[in-house]
């Protein structure tokens, strides 16, 4: 088991941060190698100051028009995006593994808030499961992989949990703790979590076409 | 998922143009074109928007196609590309006749084009550029729609949308100008004056069955004193029917010969009547196809042309309009080209009460003509019109409060909810700016 451990924490961690770094930098590299040579135009329309209007206004709550109608999804979308990323990133124990392995230490969040914040990205994960299964529009967009990403989101979450509290069997689970981790790392440049890289370029875009060209508000 | 294709009240649409079309496809030209068109055409935004997508629904707020169909799914924005480009892109292009017969009707009468998913899509995606993209496909293909497949042909052939002939053209002017004078003595409408500041162009509808508005255009223009020309010659007509069926090459050519029109008359601005699509096409697309960032000459819409006459004290209003007046902000002058407030302005001007409808302004819900689908003609008259529910509810919300005309800035737009109001028996009075401005305005006795 402990060899398990240190395999999945020591090479297959290097390996899967490895994927997600250089898959990130292929995919947006890909993406601008496409625009330039399909679609070089967009680079004579695509504006800082339009653009990041776009994202900033987007990024203010309850702001865009969309968001006023859908006041409890977006609420729940920005808890959950901020747990998601928070979480991980300012956790004791993973604060611990960087420092053991790069000898570097930052302030890390007090566990119980951690295990609110766990608990909160998993019911959110159970809100939008339950989003595509009940809403027609969402559920009419809905494939297979779609529930298979947010298995893959709430994994780590899950298994985090269940390992920290040392559950029966916890050893195990937090094996697969770092495996589902790796995981969705390892996902997000080649899946629909790709919107993670995507989302500001095709806001600032659309932002810059809103703003420069078309003079109004996209939100 | 178990739901068919297509709502049963669109299946008895039977078009000539997508059938004779589809009867001499074969898969293998279908993969072909779909591939050269994601692949080799396009690419970079169909791939990044396809995979930013995260499937959340969120855009079917946006359109009325959906709201009007009780938030029917299929009608969603995203729920439209599920249907076309989601599907060719998983098969890679390996799709049948049947289902490109479907993506012909989905995507050029089932969607507007008009941008306002964009705007309640989180990341952006422009859904509307994506049915362009099916929209090219299907005309590469020859399956086009046909009354939008013979208005691209009279563009090809006469360089303008309604087979209007060389000399019918310069005799519906003098026509026109002929009228005028009859109210104001000795106006004229100045053809083919070389340095003349200001080019005005219209839609080949104008002349063909609307021409009181050129009657009115002069009225107003002679009022305000301007120094303007109309071209005897092809190039005056700005519409652009090819920009939604995807021929982006005849596209090019119908904006090469209106802005080499406009240059050869050294002219310093074009002016344009009240049309949206045309005001896309001139200020947004064609240009694009030509290589301009922008147009090579400035484009002024009526709306704010007509504000800047009114600014500058050039019309004096004699007596406001009295009915309680509601604006409906088209599409393409306003999410494209932000002329709400301006067009506000004018009304205001020349109106004693303006009543909003609400949505507005950017967030205002479509005609469901424009975007080239009232051009697919009477096949799909009642896809528009079922289509578009939500706007007879919003404007019946508005009558309730007391508007009682229906301002419309856009042609489409005054075509489409022409058709709303019959329908749904809004008997409410829709106009153009220029009806009521050339009925309010001081008008001199001579030119």
């Amino acid at each position: 088991m402990n060899e398990i451990y240190r395999f999945v924490t020591g090479p297959l961690a290097w390996a899967s941060f490895l994927v997600f770094i250089v898959g990130s930098i292929v995919r947006i590299a890909h993406m601008i190698y496409l625009v330039r040579t399909k679609e070089g135009f967009i680079f004579s329309y695509i504006s800082l100051k339009y653009g990041l209007r776009s994202i900033i206004n987007w990024l203010i709550p309850y702001g865009p028009v969309n968001m006023q109608r859908h006041p409890a999804l977006a609420t729940v979308t920005f808890i959950f995006h901020f747990c998601l990323i928070f979480t991980p990133i300012f956790l004791l124990s993973h604060v611990v593994l960087w420092d053991e392995a790069w000898n570097v230490s930052y302030w890390s969040m007090p566990d119980t808030v951690a295990d609110v914040l766990t608990v909160v990205v998993i019911l959110c994960c159970v809100f939008f499961w339950f989003r595509r299964r009940l809403q027609p529009e969402v559920r009419y967009l809905t494939s297979p992989s779609d529930y298979a990403i947010l298995a893959l989101v709430a994994a780590p979450f899950v298994t985090g949990f269940i390992a920290y509290h040392q559950f029966p069997g916890y050893a195990f689970f937090s094996i697969l703790h770092v495996l589902s981790g790796e995981a969705m790392l390892v996902a997000i440049p080649f899946t629909r979590l790709s919107h993670m890289l995507f989302s500001p370029f095709t806001r600032a875009y659309t932002g810059s076409e809103f703003g420069a060209v078309r003079h109004v508000r996209d939100w | 998922m178990t739901q068919p294709a297509l709502p049963d009240e669109e299946k008895t649409v039977l078009d000539e143009g997508i059938e004779t079309g589809a009867s001499r496809l074969t898969e293998e030209k279908i993969t072909a074109v779909i591939n050269r068109v994601l692949y080799g055409e396009g690419g970079a935004r169909i791939r990044v928007y396809v995979d930013t997508c995260v499937h959340c629904g969120l855009c079917a707020e946006a359109c009325h196609y959906c709201l009007s169909h009780d938030n029917d799914p299929r009608y969603s924005p995203a729920g439209k590309v599920k249907q076309t480009l989601w599907e060719m892109i998983r098969k890679k292009g390996r799709v049948s006749v049947e289902f490109m017969k479907q993506a012909a009707q989905i995507a050029h009468t089932q969607c507007n084009l008009c941008k306002r998913c964009s705007m309640y899509c989180p990341f952006g995606i422009d859904v509307a550029y994506m049915m362009s993209v099916v929209r090219r496909m299907i005309h590469l293909l020859g399956m086009t729609p046909q009354y939008i497949q013979s208005t691209a042909h009279s563009h090809s052939a006469t360089m303008n949308q309604m087979w209007v002939k060389g000399d019918e053209w310069p005799d519906t002017l003098q026509w026109q100008e002929e009228e005028a004078r009859s109210e104001i003595a000795g106006l004229r409408i100045p053809l083919e004056k070389e340095g003349a500041e200001i080019m005005y162009s219209v839609i080949g509808p104008e002349p063909k069955f609307q021409a009181q508005l050129i009657y009115q255009a002069a009225i107003i223009m002679n009022a305000a004193g301007m120094d303007w020309t109309m071209p005897a010659t092809s190039g005056w007509d700005n519409s652009d029917m090819a920009m939604f069926t995807g021929d982006s090459e005849l596209m090019g050519r119908i904006k090469r010969r209106h802005f080499e029109t406009a240059l050869r008359l050294k002219v310093k601005k074009i002016v344009m009547g009240e049309c949206g699509h045309a005001f896309r096409s001139v200020y947004d697309t064609g240009n694009r196809w030509l290589g301009w960032r922008m147009p090579p000459i400035p484009i002024v819409h009526a709306i704010e042309f007509y504000y800047d006459l009114l600014k500058e004290g050039r019309i004096k209003i004699a007596k406001k309009w009295t009915d309680p007046v509601t604006l409906h902000d088209p599409c393409n002058v306003v999410r494209g080209r932000g002329l709400h407030e301006k067009a506000r302005y004018v009304v205001r001007q020349i109106c004693e009460n303006l009543i909003e409808m609400h949505p507005n302004r950017e967030h205002n819900y479509c005609c469901c003509a424009g975007g080239g689908v009232i051009n697919c003609g009477p096949p799909y008259k009642m896809t528009r019109i079922r289509g578009n529910r939500v706007k007879a509810e919003q404007l019946f919300a508005t009558k309730a409060k007391g508007a009682k005309t229906l301002i419309t800035p856009c042609h489409n737009c005054h075509s489409g909810l022409e058709d709303i109001n019959h329908y749904y028996g809004l008997e409410m009075d829709v106009k153009f700016i220029s009806d009521i401005l050339y009925a309010v305005m001081e008008k001199p006795e001579k030119a």
